[in-house]
């Protein structure tokens, strides 16, 4: 059974300015099935990144059907479903990870990841409590916990911005270059992090180290040029 | 499963025009800027429509003049409208068109259910008062006469938003602005109003000062998970910090609404590629 099934999706941005129409992926079809491990490569400007946002809906898809098997809704089209129930969806089952920080000034790592069960009105010492866990479960060392994670390193964002993906038990995980510029050792922690995780979300990962998608994903697309290949 | 919410607060086709309209401009002509050529008639607000749900900030985009504040201020009742409709689900089950309540009933919705925050602290309080008088002035307007209590709960709302309690009894006159602005949005949160409008609260203070209203803000959205907030802003980064949604206002219309970040990286209407661009 699949937990993601995109057909025909495209995405075009139109620039008024320059009234020019910049084609960023198109006709693209793609699956997950549920607890499977997707990943997609490609050049940079291949249009691997439209693709998760389409699917996260930071980007609007031109045209295409992104059929979601929702914990909540069923079977939904994240192409056409209203802001509201996207913004559900993204509180409680899709999560978009990468290593840009979102944070909110002046919160610490572990308010951060509480922010995200206080949103669903969980108590203050719930949400604590459960932020010490995941930030544990993602091996963001102990003395990182109770400061503000502007100056972490790569590496460190991505594991905290899981934990704060993963305190909510997103079941959909859209990983953005989780290994972008980590050093051996970096990539080796995130690549147990993700075995770990597998069977619990399903996931697709863009990767532009090819051996290492290889290791940890259980199918592979090309991007080139904004069509798989 | 259908995905059913009900709209803390809902508008319909809001309108605020400064002339007679024609058929030109009634007809959703072309207008040059928000003035009809044919009929000299202003429209500060077209036609506005919008829901905002508990729990969420709703964030108000657009360039100088483009209706930001003229909504805001109609929905607190400090401009007259010349059409439309405003539902708020607190009062009474949100069945009853804001607009037409009588002059009693909607100084208790400005008291009880809704309460704004300015840009200019000036606007929201009484310099002559202390901030205890301040916040007392607002519970007293909605009934409460025991001064114990006044004084509990004007403590609570200092602390909250961490400003020193023990200086309660002085005119906010003394405070910096950034302390200002935190007695402001105390006095605000008063009565736990359902709707909150806020109108560039973070305009003009510095940086870090900015940080940490911003900072409580987010606090009275964890800790009232019922409250819903309209927050107006020129600066980008605060609309992407703290709005769950975001519509763009253009001569008095929404031209484009959507989830922020949607609306930030993916714009689809000329004025807003040209608001995002500017802001790079
Ligand atoms: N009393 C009035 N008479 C005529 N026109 C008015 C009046 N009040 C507002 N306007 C016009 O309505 C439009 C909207 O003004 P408004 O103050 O709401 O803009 P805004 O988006 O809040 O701008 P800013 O970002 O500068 O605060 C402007 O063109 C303004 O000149
Ligand atoms: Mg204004
Ligand atoms: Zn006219």
């Amino acid at each position: 059974m699949s937990i993601l099934e995109i057909s025909g999706l495209s995405k075009e941005f139109f620039i008024h300015r320059q009234q020019r129409r910049i084609v960023s992926c198109q006709s693209i079809g793609l699956r997950v099935g549920a607890g499977e491990f997707v990943g997609i490569s490609g050049r940079s400007g291949a249009g691997k990144s439209t693709i998760l946002k389409c699917i996260h809906r930071t980007y609007q898809p031109s045209a295409g059907r992104i059929l979601y098997e929702s914990e909540a809704f069923g079977q939904v089209d994240l192409a056409g479903i209203s802001d509201r129930q996207m913004l559900y969806l993204r509180r409680n089952e899709i999560g978009y990870v990468s290593q840009f920080l979102n944070v909110m000034p002046r919160t610490s790592a572990k308010e951060h990841v509480a922010s995200a069960l206080l949103a669903s009105c969980a108590s203050e010492r719930d949400a604590s409590e459960k932020a010490r866990e995941m930030l544990a479960y993602f091996r963001l060392p102990e003395h990182l916990w109770d400061i503000y994670p502007n100056t972490f390193s790569g590496g460190e964002r991505l594991r905290l911005n899981l934990a704060h993906t993963m305190v909510k038990r997103a079941r959909l995980l859209l990983l953005d270059e989780p290994t972008a510029s980590l050093d051996a050792e970096s990539k080796t922690l995130v690549r147990d992090i993700l075995l770990k995780l597998k069977g619990s979300a399903a996931m697709i990962g863009i990767f532009h180290d090819l051996e290492f998608m290889a290791d940890v994903c259980d199918r592979v697309y090309h991007l080139e040029e904004g069509i798989i290949a | 499963m259908t995905f059913f919410e009900t709209p803390s607060l809902r508008i319909e086709r809001l309108t605020i025009r400064y002339g007679a309209g024609c058929p030109a401009c009634m007809g959703g002509g072309i207008l040059e800027k928000n003035r009809c050529a044919a009929c000299d008639t202003v429209w500060s607000l077209k036609g506005v429509s919008l829901e905002v749900y508990p729990g969420e900030i709703l964030g108000i985009v657009g360039e100088s003049g483009s209706g930001k504040s003229t909504l805001l201020q109609s929905l607190y009742f400090e401009r007259p409208i010349s059409a439309g409709s405003a539902y708020i689900h607190e009062y009474r089950g949100g069945e009853a068109d804001i607009f037409t309540a009588d002059r009693q009933q909607q100084r208790e919705i400005r008291n009880i259910h809704m309460a704004m925050v300015y840009q200019n602290p000036l606007m929201g309080l009484r310099m002559r008062f202390s901030s205890l008088g301040n916040i007392a002035e607002k519970l007293l307007a909605a009934g409460n006469r025991n001064t114990a209590f006044i004084t509990e709960r004007a403590s609570e709302l200092l602390g909250i938003m961490e400003v020193p309690v023990a200086r309660m009894k002085e005119s906010p006159r003394n405070f910096s602005g950034g302390m200002q602005q935190r007695v402001q949005i105390a006095k605000a949160l008063a009565n736990d109003p359902s709707i909150l409008l806020l109108d560039e609260i973070t305009t003009g203070l510095d940086m870090s000062v900015q940080a940490r209203v911003l900072d409580l803000i987010r606090k009275i959205k964890y800790q009232n998970p019922n409250v819903s907030m309209l927050l107006v802003s020129h600066d980008l980064s605060v609309i992407r910090m703290l709005a769950d949604r975001t519509i763009v206002m253009f001569d008095g219309q929404i031209v484009e609404s959507g989830m922020t970040d949607q609306v930030l990286e993916d714009p689809q209407h000329h004025f807003t590629q040209q608001l995002v661009q500017s802001m790079l």
